[in-house]
C-alpha cells in the first residue's frame, strides 16, 4: 500500500489567483492539484497525495494560529503518513505559511514535513529546525529540479531511511545535531583534523562553534524601596528530597516553590538536584546558592521592598538552551502576572 | 625514557582457586579478592565481586570507574604512584596489562554522575566497556552515613587495589604481545625532525570536587599549576580518575592507561609532527583559577616553541569555557589548536552543543550528542542496582521501566562520549 | 550572578556580578558562617546595584 501524503499549496499554484485572491480561506480537496500532478510522477506509485489544502498566502499570514488549526483539522480524516508544503521558491509569504504548516502538523502528526525553498526565503530561517527544506531555485521556473529532489528525500523519511548530510541530500541545513558512528575513534578523527589544520590543508571541522540570542538590556529598576525582588537559579536548589523530581543533568522542568516565612535555608530542609558540580556545600547551606537569608534581611531593613514569596529553580547541567529558553519564558509569565520588579539570577 | 607494555590477552574469566593467567584466561580467587578490597574500614560487609563478559545479557550500575589491570615487574617506582603505592615516577622498565580486562567500581551511588553498562544489545554498542572481559566490584559503606568524599575514595583504592592485585597474580608470565614506547629528552626531541611541526597535548582533567576530582601522582590535580608529563607516566597510571562528570564523558583511569590521542600521536611522531610534550591542566571552579591554568598551559606550550597543540576536554558545560580559553590562548600565542569534546545540543539536538565559544575554535573533533536518548531493554541479569536510573545524569523519575527497561540520555552511559575520544560516536548536521 | 563570567558574556546576559565560585557562588566554605554571610550580602548588594543602573552594552559588575 503506497503511504499517504496532504499536499499543501497557496491560491496561486491551485489556480484560484494572484495577489487579488490572497485572502482565500482554507479548504481541502481530495486528490492532487496544482504541482500535486508532478509530484505524483515522481513518487513512483511509493506514496500518494490524497488530499491537497489550499489556502491564500494573505489569509494565513493574516490568522495563523486560526488557519493552522483549521487546516489540521481537515487533514486529520486524511490519516496522512508524510506532509509537503510549497515548494515556496523565493515567496516569502508563501514560504513562511508552508513553514509554519510543516511545524503545526508534525507536532499534531508526528509525521515527516518537508518543503522546498530558496536559500533566502524567510520561512527558511524561522522554520528551518521544524522541517526538512529542500533547497530549490528562486522561481517556479525551477519546479522541474525542486519536485524530484522533494519527493525523492520524502519517501526515504517515509521508509525510514538515514538522512545523509544537507550537502547529498540537497536539503538547507537545519543545524540540528545527529549521531552517527563514524569508520574511526573520535581521537583519530581529531589528530587527523589537527595534521590538516597544522599543514594548511583544508579541513571541515565536526562542529562549528556556536552563536547565542542576544537581548536588549532591561531599564533600570528605579524604586528598589518599593521593589518586589524574585529568586530565580540554575543551580537546583530544590526542598529536600527534591519533591518533584528535577533531573540532575538536561532538565525537563523547572520548580516552584513558596518560601513565605522562610528567612534562612537550611540542610534540613534544603538541597540540591544538580548532578553537575560538588553538592556538598549547597546541601550544608543552600543560601550560598540562592540568597534568601540575605535578601530577607535586606527586606527587613527597606533595601528592597520584598522578597517574592516564590523562588523558581531548575538544574542547569546538560540542560538544552531550548529546554532553558522555554523555562525562562514560563517563569517571566508568572513573574510579571505576579507583580515582580526584578529578578536575580544565580548560576553555579 | 623507555617504556615497555607487555601484554597479555585476556579472553576469558573464572572464578577459580588461584589467581592466575593461563591460556586467554584469567582467573580469580574470589575470596582473596574479597578480603583485600575488604581491609579498607570504609567498606562494608557485604562486598561481593562479580564478572560479565561481552555479549552476556548483562547490566553492570552505577559504575563509577574502570581500571584496567597493570603492573610494574621492572623498572622504578609502581602503577597509581601517590594513590596505590609510593610517590616514585614511573614511565620506565617494564609493566604488565591485562589486556582484554577490566575491573570495574559499582555499588551503591555514590552521586548522581555514575553511569550504566550493559555487556549486549543496543547500549553495548555505545560504551567501550562492553568489549572488555569485566571483573565488577559490589561495593557498599561501611556506615550508610559516611561522609560521600570517604566512600568516593574507598571505591576509587578498592578498584586500583583489585586491577593491580590482579595484574600482579599474573606476572612471571611470557606475554602474549610486547609494546615497546620511548620517549627523548626534551633537549633531544628539539633536535629531531627539524623539518617537522613540533606539537603537544593539552590534558585537561576534570576537577571540581566530589566525583569531579583527578589525582596526578596521588595529588589532587585541582591544586597544581599545568605541568609537564611524559606519555609513559600516563600509561603506568600517575593520572587516576576520582570522577563521573556525566558518565558519558568522564575520562575514566581505563582510558588514561590507554589514552587514544596519546597513542595516535605517538603512532604518527615523526610522520606528521614532533610530538614534544604532554601538558596535564585542570578544569577548576573559580574564573581566577581557570584564567591562571589556561594562561600557564599555553605560557609551557609557547616556551616550548610548539607550533601547534590537540587540546581534549573533560566533562562540558563550565569546563567549555576552560576549553575555548585554551584554545583562544594558544592562537593568540600562534599555537594551532584541534579541540576534542562532546555535545549536550538537547535531546533533539536543536540547541547549541557547547556553552562557550571562540571563533578560533574552527578544527572541533566531537564525541557526539550526549543527550541523545536511547532505549535500553531489559538484561536477564543486573549488576548492582537498577532503580538508580531514575537519578542518575541522564536519566530521569521514570526512566526505569516496569520490564526492566530503560530510556536515557547517552550521557548515562559509561564512557559513550569520552573526550579522549575512545569511541567512534560523533555526530553531523542535519 | 556567576562564577564563569565568559560564559555569562558568551551566552548573552547583560547584567554579570561575577561570584565566588562553582558550587558555591554565594558563599566561602573557608569562613566562618558569620564572615560568609557578610560576603553574601556584599554580592546581593552589589547585584541590587546592577539592576539600578542603566546599561546599554553587556556590563560585569566588578564593585
Amino acid at each position: 500500500m503506497a503511504f499517504r501524503i496532504v499536499h499543501y499549496i497557496n491560491q496561486f499554484y491551485a489556480g484560484i489567483g494572484g495577489e487579488e485572491k490572497a485572502d482565500y480561506k482554507p479548504e481541502i480537496r481530495t486528490g492532487v492539484v496544482g504541482p500535486g500532478m508532478a509530484f505524483k510522477g515522481a513518487l513512483k506509485g511509493e506514496a500518494e497525495i490524497v488530499a491537497t489544502v489550499i489556502c491564500g498566502d494573505s489569509y494565513f499570514a493574516s490568522n495563523m494560529d486560526e488557519a493552522a488549526s483549521a487546516i489540521i483539522d481537515m487533514i486529520r480524516e486524511y490519516k496522512p503518513d508524510a506532509f509537503i508544503a510549497g515548494p515556496a521558491f523565493n515567496a516569502g509569504r508563501y514560504g513562511t505559511a508552508c513553514g509554519a504548516m510543516c511545524e503545526a502538523v508534525s507536532k499534531e502528526f508526528g509525521i515527516p514535513v518537508i518543503s522546498g525553498m530558496y536559500p533566502e526565503n524567510p520561512g527558511v530561517e524561522m522554520y528551518r529546525k521544524h522541517a526538512w527544506i529542500v533547497e530549490t531555485p528562486d522561481s517556479a521556473a525551477g519546479m522541474r529540479k525542486a519536485v524530484p529532489a522533494m519527493a525523492k528525500l520524502v519517501l526515504k523519511l517515509l521508509k525510514g531511511e538515514a538522512v545523509g548530510r544537507p550537502s547529498d541530500e540537497g536539503y538547507i541545513e537545519r543545524g540540528i545535531r545527529k549521531n552517527m558512528f563514524y569508520e574511526k575513534l573520535a581521537a583519530e578523527r581529531c589528530v587527523d583534523m589537527f595534521v590538516s589544520k597544522l599543514k594548511g590543508e583544508t579541513f571541515e571541522t565536526e562542529y562549528k562553534m556556536p552563536v547565542f540570542d542576544r537581548v536588549d538590556p532591561q531599564p533600570a529598576v528605579k524604586d528598589m524601596k518599593n521593589a518586589v525582588i524574585a529568586l530565580v537559579t540554575s543551580g537546583g536548589i530544590c526542598p529536600k528530597g527534591n519533591p518533584d523530581h528535577i533531573e540532575a543533568s538536561s532538565a525537563s522542568k523547572f520548580g516552584e516553590y513558596d518560601i513565605t516565612g522562610v528567612n534562612d535555608l537550611t540542610s534540613e530542609t534544603y538541597c540540591t538536584a544538580h548532578g553537575g558540580y560538588d553538592a556538598t556545600y549547597a546541601d550544608q547551606d543552600a543560601d550560598r546558592v540562592l540568597p534568601v537569608d540575605v535578601l530577607r534581611d535586606l527586606e527587613k531593613e527597606g533595601v528592597i521592598g520584598k522578597l517574592h514569596n516564590k523562588f523558581y529553580t531548575t538544574v542547569g547541567n546538560g540542560t538544552s538552551v531550548a529546554n532553558a529558553k522555554r523555562f525562562g519564558a514560563e517563569i517571566v509569565n508568572r513573574l510579571v502576572n505576579d507583580g515582580v520588579t526584578a529578578v536575580i539570577l544565580t548560576s553555579t | 625514557m623507555k617504556l615497555e607494555l607487555q601484554k597479555l590477552n585476556v579472553k576469558s574469566l573464572k572464578f577459580g582457586d588461584k589467581t592466575g593467567f593461563s591460556d586467554g584466561v584469567l582467573a580469580i580467587n574470589k575470596a582473596e579478592l574479597i578480603a583485600l578490597i575488604s581491609e579498607d574500614p570504609m567498606l562494608g560487609k557485604n562486598i561481593d565481586a562479580d564478572i560479565a563478559m561481552p555479549g552476556e545479557s548483562v547490566r553492570i550500575m552505577p559504575v563509577k570507574d574502570v581500571i584496567e589491570p597493570r603492573w610494574k615487574i621492572e623498572g622504578k617506582g609502581q602503577v597509581f604512584p601517590g594513590m596505590l603505592s609510593d610517590v616514585e615516577t614511573v614511565g620506565e622498565g617494564k609493566t604488565l596489562v591485562l589486556s582484554g580486562c577490566a575491573v570495574l567500581t559499582a555499588g551503591k551511588l555514590v552521586r548522581f554522575q555514575e553511569g550504566i553498562i550493559d555487556m549486549s544489545g543496543p547500549g553495548a554498542d555505545y560504551t567501550p566497556y562492553s568489549k572488555t572481559c569485566n571483573v565488577v566490584l559490589i561495593l557498599e559503606p561501611s556506615d550508610p552515613n559516611m561522609d560521600k568524599h570517604d566512600y568516593e575514595t574507598a571505591c576509587r583504592m578498592a578498584g586500583l587495589k583489585a586491577a593491580a592485585y590482579l595484574a600482579k597474580s599474573c606476572s612471571g608470565l611470557q606475554a602474549d604481545s610486547t609494546e615497546v614506547y620511548e620517549m627523548p629528552k626534551i633537549r633531544d626531541a628539539m633536535n629531531s625532525y627539524p623539518e617537522l611541526p613540533k606539537v603537544g597535548y593539552i590534558y585537561m582533567l576534570q576537577t571540581q570536587g566530589l566525583l569531579h576530582d583527578t589525582y596526578l601522582y596521588g595529588v589532587d590535580v585541582k591544586r597544581i599549576l599545568p605541568t609537564l608529563i611524559s606519555p609513559l607516566e600516563v600509561m603506568d597510571g600517575a593520572i587516576v580518575s576520582g570522577n563521573c562528570v556525566s558518565a558519558c564523558d568522564k575520562n575514566s583511569t581505563y582510558s588514561h592507561l590507554n589514552n587514544p590521542v596519546i597513542s595516535d600521536m605517538l603512532k604518527r611522531h615523526g610522520k606528521d609532527f614532533n610530538f614534544v610534550a604532554c601538558i596535564v591542566t585542570n578544569e577548576n571552579v573559580t574564573l581566577a583559577d581557570k584564567r591562571r591554568s589556561s594562561s600557564y598551559a599555553t605560557k609551557l606550550a609557547a616556551m616550548l616553541g610548539l607550533d601547534g597543540v590537540v587540546i581534549t576536554e573533560e566533562g562540558f558545560g563550565n569546563p567549555d569555557a576552560d576549553l575555548i580559553m585554551n584554545c583562544r590562548k594558544s592562537e593568540q600565542l600562534g599555537i594551532k589548536t584541534a579541540l576534542l569534546t562532546d555535545e549536550y545540543a538537547g535531546q533533539d539536538g536543536a540547541s547549541q552543543s557547547l556553552a562557550d565559544s571562540c571563533p578560533e575554535g574552527d578544527a572541533c573533533v566531537t564525541a557526539g550528542n550526549a543527550n541523545e536518548v536511547i532505549k535500553l531493554p531489559a538484561m536477564k541479569k543486573v549488576i548492582g542496582y537498577q532503580e538508580e536510573a531514575n537519578v542518575i545524569a541522564g536519566g530521569w523519575q521514570g526512566s526505569l521501566s516496569d520490564d526492566g527497561s530503560i530510556t536515557v540520555e547517552l550521557q548515562a552511559i559509561t564512557g559513550a562520549t569520552s573526550e579522549l575520544g575512545y569511541t567512534k560516536l560523533g555526530a553531523y548536521t542535519l | 550572578m556567576c562564577t564563569i563570567v565568559p560564559i555569562s558574556q558568551t551566552v548573552g546576559a547583560n547584567r554579570i556580578v561575577p561570584t565566588i565560585a562553582i558550587p558555591h557562588p554565594l558563599g566561602n566554605p573557608s569562613k566562618t558562617p558569620e564572615e560568609e554571610k557578610i560576603l553574601r550580602r556584599s554580592l546581593v548588594e552589589r547585584a541590587l546595584k546592577a539592576l539600578q543602573t542603566e546599561i546599554t552594552e553587556q556590563t560585569v559588575f566588578t564593585e
